[in-house]
């Protein structure tokens, strides 16, 4: 109970504010307006999922979170830094949607790039990878080599790698989308435990309302042309959830309305 | 793979053999004729087709004449003798080797300077390009000469004409392979806020790695034709170009193609090492997925 409490008490505190940002991608055909008038905070402690359709530019917000992409005007700060000065303090770690493990170094190597990038001791690189790999549940596959890791066990090596960087903000963007379902659950599961354990902030993109309601306690619903948010719903959901929480009345209430946010987006796309 | 490659391996090896010998009767029978015409003498025409394979100096050798011909100049010769093909195959092979290296050196080091710098890239490129539209015959002896002016003799001036022809491939195949990683993978390098230098060494280098040994049996190949040429406008008195020339003065052709046919069993000897290489290589950075990659060559 006291740990609820503490949790309640660190949410006031805010780790990314977005503030009327747009970006806009010239193109030959005109401009992209991939993202419009974007305004959000993000909390410490939270689990927020962007969900929408192709191109609604809920993988280009999380890029401009990351200094992958410069937003065209508006502002964003984490960690109160720019996006910038928070990459270059390795503020956050970033999964991809492949799990992008360099194929000529092993697993525990893999997990170790950052690490050795950053300029750490051997001792406490071998130390990190070895926590970090038992910790998404990788131990004794430290020598494989990634071709010879399952779909599942390569992006979960990929998630050892963010987080051995010990950042407090976690982005992941659609980490799961191209595993399958069974595989899907499990590693939903693991990611909320792992979400309870470490108490980071995480901001997750993803096309799977299910993952979505399952995963966050705030989910950021987008719609395209041009990429917006188009609702923000707060979950009453119990931080601590099991798979089984899907069958009950609660969670299809909040699935049902991203799905009608969705299908709005969707109609506005049907009027263009 | 191995025991159904045999067949087709000896199929080939038959016919090209087999051509051969027609190509050796009908190219050297006009000789056979004109000898029989001056003696007198009608031969029946199965002698005439024996002798056309026994020729001293024949328009085509037959192989066995070529075959015996390296067996008398290799294994029945001292090393050092300037009649063994040994001693003009390996002091060609050192240059072509020295020349192999320092155009491997150089083709590295023009690619990392065309990959990470723009400027060079479109002021480098048309000069590496227009250096080997030039023919190699043409300028060989120009560097020879020049080479020479100015006090470097040996081995070195026939090294950098393999080195001329060498480097190409090897900076054609490295820009390739630099630019090769994956979005994502350099995405990664960007948020570790990796310098460039790391990015080089822990994701470009790696990646380019097929590239440059794909790259390297060019080269390698290319590297000993660039030897043998710079071997012949100098009247140099030994190596395989050395043979060749000897050889065409003297009109000793089973002498010519025993040199050709020695220069080419070197030449896929070496793209047959740099590939062993390559793929122990490709081994030891743990990319040997069963199968995936096609023949040894």
């Amino acid at each position: 109970m006291s740990d609820l409490l503490s949790n309640n008490s660190q949410q006031t505190e805010s780790v990314i504010n977005v503030n009327n940002l747009s970006l806009t991608f010239p193109t030959s055909d005109g401009d992209v307006h991939a993202l419009s008038e974007i305004d959000l905070t993000i909390n410490r402690g939270d689990f927020v999922s962007f969900i929408g359709p192709s191109g609604c530019g809920k993988t280009t917000l999380l890029r401009v979170i990351a200094d992958l992409e410069q937003a065209t005007s508006g502002s964003i700060d984490v960690n109160g830094m720019t996006p910038h000065e928070a990459r270059l303090a390795r503020a956050y770690g970033y999964v991809f949607q492949a799990a992008s493990l360099y194929p000529w170094r092993t697993i525990s190597k893999n997990v170790a790039l950052p690490l050795e990038i950053m300029g750490l001791d051997a001792a406490v690189i071998r130390e990190r990878v070895r926590k970090n790999m038992e910790l998404v549940d990788l131990a004794g596959f430290e020598k494989k080599y990634p071709w010879q890791l399952s779909g599942g066990m390569q992006q979960r090596a990929s998630i050892a790698r963010a987080l051995a960087v010990e950042p407090d903000l976690l982005l992941m963007d659609e980490p799961f989308g191209a595993l399958d379902e069974i595989v899907r659950d499990h590693l939903n599961e693991q990611l909320l435990k792992l979400w309870a354990q470490t108490n980071k902030t995480v901001v997750f993109v993803t096309h799977s309302i299910p993952e979505a309601v399952y995963l966050s306690n705030r989910i950021v619903v987008m719609s395209p042309r041009p990429g917006r948010i188009h609702d923000v719903i707060e979950s009453n959901l119990p931080r601590d959830r099991e798979l089984s929480i899907r069958e009950t009345p609660e969670f299809l209430t909040l699935a049902n309305r991203v799905r009608d946010g969705l299908r709005a987006g969707h109609s506005y796309d049907e009027v263009a | 793979m191995k025991k159904s490659a045999f067949f087709p391996i000896v199929v080939v090896v038959a016919a090209i053999v087999l051509l051969w010998y027609v190509f050796t009767v009908v190219m050297n029978l006009a000789w056979e004729k004109s000898v029989a015409e001056r003696a007198g003498t009608t031969p029946s025409f199965t002698t005439m087709v024996s002798n056309t394979m026994q020729q001293e100096r024949p328009v085509l050798p037959a192989p066995h004449q070529v075959v015996e011909e390296i067996i008398n100049t290799t294994f029945k010769k001292k090393i050092t003798s300037k009649r063994s093909l040994i001693y003009h195959a390996q002091i060609t092979l050192s240059s072509s080797m020295l020349g192999f290296l320092m155009g491997t050196l150089l083709g590295i080091v023009l690619a990392v300077a065309i990959v990470y710098n723009e400027a060079l890239n479109k002021s480098l490129m048309p000069w590496i390009i227009a250096s080997q539209t030039i023919p190699i015959l043409a300028i060989a002896p120009m560097i020879i000469v020049v080479l020479n002016a100015i006090g470097v003799q040996g081995l070195l001036p026939k090294a950098f004409i393999s080195m001329y022809l060498s480097f190409f491939p090897i900076v054609v195949g490295m820009v390739k392979g630099l630019n090769s990683p994956e979005r994502s993978h350099l995405d990664l390098m960007h948020t570790y806020n990796a310098s460039a230098v790391q990015t080089f060494f822990k994701l470009r280098l790696p990646t380019s790695l097929p590239y440059l040994f794909t790259s390297m049996k060019i080269a390698v190949a290319i590297s000993l034709v660039g030897a043998i040429v710079a071997e012949l406008p100098t009247g140099a008195v030994a190596g395989l170009g050395a043979r060749l020339l000897a050889g065409s003065y003297y009109g000793q052709t089973i002498q010519i193609w025993s040199a050709l046919v020695v220069a080419s069993i070197l030449a896929a000897t070496l793209v047959m090492l740099v590939g062993l290489v390559g793929e122990w290589v490709n081994r030891r950075m743990g990319l040997a997925q069963s199968n995936s990659s096609g023949g040894t060559l």
